[in-house]
């Protein structure tokens, strides 16, 4: 995957990265704003590849990436693989992380690992139509003050919403704000570990890439993962580490 | 952990990490995956609010109670699936019929036209007999049937429908040690086995998927299934009354899906104990809400992407393929056109399978698309025959018949159209997605040996009943 | 969690009958599935609700935070369970279930 294609490009396209669990209405957001026909369809991994596709707003030129749904960033299938190392490593200027307004808990959970690497994100609440239906409201305010970053809702097959995602969507590229989103508050036994590891970490890796998280994902124990992540912002450091075990073979031997 | 000096390389940290990861006594990944989701439900508590006053009726369990019961969860399943096939031949019946008589009326102008100011008559067989020819048969026949099997299919998928369908069929899957979610791939081979090599991705044990793979052929692609139609209904049901005729030929293709379907378990069977033999693996499929689907968009977008589609496959695909069948009919090599040597040479083979050496041929000559199978058949038919003037679709039978098909030919051109090798773009994207030549080669090897297995099974068997 | 008490056994999910609910005590899986069904947010504490079998009686599915998730026998028999205590005093207050 070319993750890279734009970056170090003068006057290139803002990338905005369509994150979110698997049948949540991603493509269908997708193909409302890029005026593409990505196909869409009502069960979890229609989408298997990242779709790519251009929009503009206000004179500025986007290049939308449809990610494969997620349930997570910390599994290991391959979904979750192309997903998780586009938002790490593909640096996009912005991730929309679509939520499903009906089972808004599970989905949080994925918004959360997002927050918890880059705060260049805005939610995107959609299914508000399928919610109501259901009895269930979203206070998307109080949603946007918790998590710290805008919160919008949507109803991505009528359209209703998508204009004010755009605002907050360009919005947020201009000015992503100084406040630190919100971050998952661990249990007492998993801050101490973590704060222990910050700086040895820091010392790794510099501010490249939120020491916090990288620290979080040493006691996941993704061995895989860290090396790339090293690699990716450190090459040096890998050396004397066990990186010999490639990727795939790492990924046949979880699967 | 009182810290000595700093950890100065990634080893090291790891080092710590594992230290600190068996001195606690939880397990630290699960603890994260735990908190997380608390802090995720602390903020969905305070942000979603429901309206306790006015109950919701849970339609979505209703109708799960009946697509996924016990009694009626398969019955269902095959109406529907018959359903889906009636619909596409009422459907498809009127608009072929009209499409017929516009093209093949258009071909005599074509020719008049071309005749007049001089063209030779190997141009006008190679353009209008050949090319425009071939070209008219996929557009009338082959197209009607895809533009509306294809919506119709997508409307079932837009409902939610095809997670249920996983569902209901998991455990046959389980028994084959395959993947449930295999029944969400074969739906997609039925819009185009392409697609649904592509869509195996979703299915994570790298066996089971390989499986899925290899077996998705048997469902009948968009492709072949205008071809399998047309067999069940001028064939099969030929001779009864046109209602009762669909309502036959409607149980003949819900028939013959059914045994792609069933080749399917056995042949993931036998792969998973033999040259794939594993354990299988878990299965986590998420059920999601029913959605309406939005009948306008899928109908537009499918209608109008599958017709650009087909077309574009026709001038690329058909026309060629059109020119070269009336070449190789019209070039005499000794007492036969080379097409007239090519079948005989193949016929003792095709008519051991029950076939002959002109649909081999076809087959064969069909393998960069499916669609062009039975007009590239009818064509050379057309070729070597004495029929000249040929436009209606009531004749395409008695065209069959005066080249000596009888009922046993039909159904073995719908077990060999089911089952025979997939088409190069699907071999294609096997390979893609493979990256393996001795597993694409295996897609090929595989449906072709049992098309060829089954056919003359079933001609042999026939023949020594006496039954032709 | 005041629905069952510390004595209750566990069972296994697997157990429950369809229309019960239970509180997850433990995974016993391994690997890449346990993450799976981690990540879905059956961790222990969640409230998981039997909704139907498929009509050959395997796999299941469950309610769990608001999605609907199917299993197979083999992972759930793996999955340790509190069951809830039916009836309407004791039955808890299931999110999207009330009324
Ligand atoms: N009712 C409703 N359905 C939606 C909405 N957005 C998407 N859908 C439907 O939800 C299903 C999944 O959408 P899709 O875009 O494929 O989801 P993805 O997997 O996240 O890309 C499709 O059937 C859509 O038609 C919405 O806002 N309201
Ligand atoms: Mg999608």
């Amino acid at each position: 995957m070319d993750i890279k294609l734009f970056t170090g490009h003068k006057n290139r396209p803002h990338v905005v990265a369509l994150a979110g669990n698997p049948n949540v209405g991603k493509s269908t957001i997708f193909n409302a704003l890029t005026g593409l026909r990505q196909h869409t369809g009502n069960w979890p991994g229609k989408t298997v590849n990242n779709a790519r596709g251009t929009f503009s707003y206000k004179n500025k030129s986007f290049l939308l990436v449809d990610l494969p749904g997620t349930y997570s960033l910390l599994a290991r299938s391959v979904e979750e693989e192309i997903a998780r190392d586009f938002i790490c490593f593909g640096q996009p200027d912005l991730t929309i992380v679509v939520l499903a307004a009906s089972s808004l808990e599970r989905n949080l959970n994925l918004a959360l690992q997002v927050l918890e690497i880059t705060p260049r994100v805005v939610i995107c609440v959609n299914l508000l139509d399928e919610a109501k239906k259901n009895n269930i409201y979203v206070d998307l305010e109080g949603l946007s003050k918790r998590l710290g970053v805008p919160a919008i809702g949507t109803v991505a097959r009528t359209g209703q919403g998508l204009d004010e995602l755009l605002e907050a969507v360009a919005a947020r590229i201009e000015d992503p704000g100084t406040n630190q989103p919100r971050q998952v508050v661990y249990s007492q036994e998993v801050e101490e570990i973590v704060a222990f590891l910050i700086p040895q970490v820091q010392r790794l890796v510099g501010t490249a890439i939120n020491p916090r998280w990288l620290a979080l994902r040493l006691l996941d124990s993704d061995r895989a993962f860290i090396e790339k992540i090293v690699q990716h912002f450190n090459p040096q450091l890998c050396i004397g580490t066990s990186s010999e075990i490639s990727f795939d073979q790492h990924l046949e031997a979880v699967i | 952990m009182n810290e000595v000096e700093p950890l100065k390389t990634l080893s090291q940290i790891y080092t710590e990490v594992n230290r600190i990861s068996h001195s606690t006594r939880i397990n630290l990944s699960d603890q994260i995956v735990a908190d997380i989701y608390a802090n995720a439900a602390q903020i969905a508590n305070e942000v979603v609010v429901r309206n306790p006053f006015s109950a919701s009726c849970d339609w979505d369990a209703r109708v799960d109670s009946i697509l996924t019961s016990r009694l009626l969860g398969y019955p269902v399943m095959i109406l529907l699936l018959g359903l889906v096939f009636w619909i596409t031949l009422q459907g498809a019946n009127i608009p072929s019929e009209m499409l017929a008589t516009v093209l093949f009326g258009l071909e005599g102008k074509m020719s008049a036209w071309l005749l007049q100011v001089g063209a030779p008559d190997w141009l006008n067989g190679v353009l209008v007999l050949g090319m425009y020819k071939t070209l008219a048969w996929v557009v009338a026949v082959m197209l009607p049937p895809m533009a509306i099997f294809f919506p119709l299919f997508t409307l079932l998928e837009d409902l939610g429908y095809l997670p249920r369908v996983a569902f209901n069929l998991d455990n046959l899957f389980k028994k084959a040690r395959s993947c449930g979610k295999q029944a969400l791939t074969m739906c997609m081979g039925f819009g185009c086995n392409a697609a649904g090599v592509t869509s195996c991705r979703i299915i994570d044990s790298p066996r089971e998927r390989l499986i899925a793979v290899l077996t998705n052929n048997f469902v009948p692609c968009n492709g072949r299934f205008p071809t399998l139609l047309a067999m069940a209904t001028i064939f099969v049901a030929g001779g009864l009354a046109s209602s009762a005729q669909m309502i036959v030929a409607t149980a003949v293709i819900t028939g013959l899906v059914l045994i792609g379907i069933g080749v399917t378990f056995l042949t993931s069977w036998c792969l998973s104990r033999t040259i794939l033999q594993g354990e299988v693996s878990a299965l986590i499929l998420e059920l999601p809400p029913y959605r309406r689907p939005q009948i306008g968009a899928v109908i537009y977008r499918s209608i109008i992407d599958r017709t650009i589609f087909v077309l574009m496959r026709a001038v690329v695909v058909a026309a060629p393929a059109g020119a070269l069948i009336w070449i190789l009919g019209n070039v005499q090599i000794g007492q036969l056109s080379i097409i007239g040597h090519l079948a005989h040479w193949l016929n003792p083979f095709g008519q051991l399978i029950g076939l002959d050496g002109f649909i081999l041929l076809a087959f064969i000559l069909g393998f960069p698309a499916n669609e062009i199978v039975l007009p590239i058949l009818i064509m050379s038919y057309l070729a070597v025959g004495q029929m000249t003037e040929f436009q209606s679709l009531e004749e395409l039978r008695r065209l069959l018949v005066t080249n000596g098909w009888t009922w046993l030919t039909a159904v073995n051109m719908m077990l060999f159209s089911l089952l025979h090798w997939p088409c190069a773009t699907t071999l294609l994207t096997v390979f893609k997605e493979t990256k393996s030549f001795k597993w694409t080669f295996m897609a090929f090897l595989l449906p072709t040996t049992i098309a060829i297995t089954v056919c003359f099974s079933v001609a042999q068997l026939v023949r020594s009943l006496g039954l032709v | 969690m005041d629905h069952f008490t510390k004595t209750q056994k566990a069972i296994p999910l697997s157990d429950i009958p369809v229309g019960a609910t239970g509180v997850i005590a433990s995974l016993n899986l391994n690997g890449l599935l346990r993450r799976r069904v981690l990540d879905l947010g059956m961790v222990p504490g969640t409230f998981v609700e039997c909704l139907r079998q498929s009509p050959s009686g395997d796999p299941t599915a469950y309610r769990v935070r608001g999605t609907t998730i199917a299993l197979r026998r083999e992972s759930t028999d793996q999955i340790a369970v509190y069951q809830l205590k039916m009836g309407p005093e004791t039955s808890p207050p299931v999110p999207g279930k009330e009324g």
